[in-house]
């Protein structure tokens, strides 16, 4: 792998950029808790398929930028996702053989444990709402993910992303 | 090391304001999306704008004209009544109340997380928007500005629950506080004695107590009202005036000193 040069940077930079602006674009009220943590998923998938480009760093880089899109404190996601990319990158090798449904599986535990690291940061500044609703977006990443990973799966193959 | 870094950030940013500086060159890399972010509403309202048939326009042309009238008449009133407070004040020596300059701005996004009430307007440093403006729709107060950006700012809604307050009942007078609930359609009045006079139905005005908020705008009406013999509080909730979750456009209210150092 190591000898084969790296190539389209740029779907990778554009997955991000689109994931964000999924995750600001505004939901009806109703569905305001079923949105996925779509930069989640997005490094997920890097992680697990490219962990010698996609790590720790871009975890940090692209949670600083979910940290000022949505006005939060500076850090808060960007601690989240790089835990979340430390140990999506400690995975990869076992969750590559997993089937699917078992990868959905182990996305649910990643976004879970990223939004409770958010929510760690959060209940530090102020109060947080209870409420096993703000649990929601886990479930509906992972139920999203064999979705997520085949679009982003066809086109990682067409543009020879490696 | 990058854990570190955040858990740095983190700190700083919540202890000081040490980060506003680099805070306000991101949002330069955040306005673009925002602005990407209100297309599909921009869409579906100008969709629904081209495609009303003729007769829910006359209709509402018709209703439109009726509160015209309406709110002339009260105008007609108004002018006298002006005047007069100006006479009266004038009798008291005390300072005018000068008139709040308004503009018009745009929401153009939401807040994702839905524990938090804020909206993101199109205007901000380069029209002149500051923090702690006070935003309003045509029914009521809405919030005031927290954080601002080059072209964009954003404003925490009066119900948030970090969001207090100073209101007045406008029957009587009776001073309290507002403090959000965290859900859009109740504020909650906290620490009023038990024997307060506040009744289901009355309007809560803003106070003008604090300075942060101009006085006399309407921000809620009560919908209950519970005395429990256990607590050394009433429980009062009201429900905010302003459409918290329909407006489209707001009014950014641009006070003149005078007011402040009344």
């Amino acid at each position: 792998m190591s000898n084969v040069r790296s190539q389209g940077t740029w779907l990778i930079v554009l997955s991000f950029i689109f994931a964000f602006y999924l995750s600001i674009l505004p939901f009806p009220v109703w569905a305001e808790y079923w949105r996925p943590e779509w930069v989640a998923l997005v490094l997920i998938y890097w992680s697990f398929v490219l962990p010698s480009r996609v790590g720790v760093a871009t975890g940090w880089v692209s949670g600083l930028a979910l940290d000022v899109l949505e006005g939060v404190t500076l850090g808060e996601h960007a601690l989240s996702l790089t835990i979340l990319a430390y140990l999506a990158g400690r995975l990869h090798r076992r969750v590559r053989v997993f089937p699917l449904w078992q990868q959905s599986l182990s996305v649910l535990v990643l976004v879970g444990i990223n939004l409770l690291a958010v929510r760690m940061v959060q209940s530090s500044v102020a109060m947080v709402s209870e409420g096993l609703v703000y649990w929601l977006p886990c479930l509906v990443s992972a139920l999203l993910w064999p979705w997520v990973f085949a679009m982003l799966k066809f086109f990682q193959q067409y543009f020879h992303v490696r | 090391m990058a854990v570190f870094i955040s858990l740095v950030l983190i700190t700083v940013d919540q202890r000081t304001d040490k980060l506003a500086p680099l805070r306000y060159g991101l949002a330069y890399f955040a306005t673009p999306f925002y602005i990407a972010g209100d297309i599909p509403s921009k869409i579906s309202y100008a969709l629904t704008k081209s495609v009303k048939s003729s007769e829910i326009l006359s209709e509402e042309n018709l209703l439109l004209r009726q509160q015209v009238l309406l709110l002339q008449r009260r105008v007609q009133k108004l002018a006298a009544m002006s005047a007069e407070n100006v006479r009266l004040r004038e009798l008291l020596n005390s300072s005018d109340l000068l008139d709040d300059s308004v503009r018009v701005a745009e929401i153009i996004g939401v807040d994702p997380d839905p524990a938090r009430h804020e909206i993101i307007i199109n205007h901000g440093r380069d029209r002149g928007v500051s923090n702690g403006t006070p935003v309003l729709d045509a029914e009521g107060l809405m919030g005031q500005v927290v954080e601002v950006g080059p072209f964009t700012s954003r404003v925490i809604l009066v119900t948030d629950s970090t969001h207090a307050i100073p209101v007045q009942v406008n029957r009587n007078g009776v001073r309290a506080i507002a403090v959000g609930s965290g859900s859009l359609d109740r504020l909650v009045l906290t620490y009023v004695p038990d024997t307060a006079d506040i009744k289901e139905g009355d309007l809560l005005i803003s106070s003008g107590l604090g300075q942060r908020f101009p006085e006399g705008y309407p921000v809620a009406t009560v919908i209950r009202v519970e005395h429990h013999p256990g607590l050394p509080f009433a429980v009062i909730e009201a429900a905010p005036t302003a459409r918290l979750d329909r407006s489209r456009h707001v009014l950014l209210v641009h006070r003149d000193e005078g007011t402040l150092s009344e």
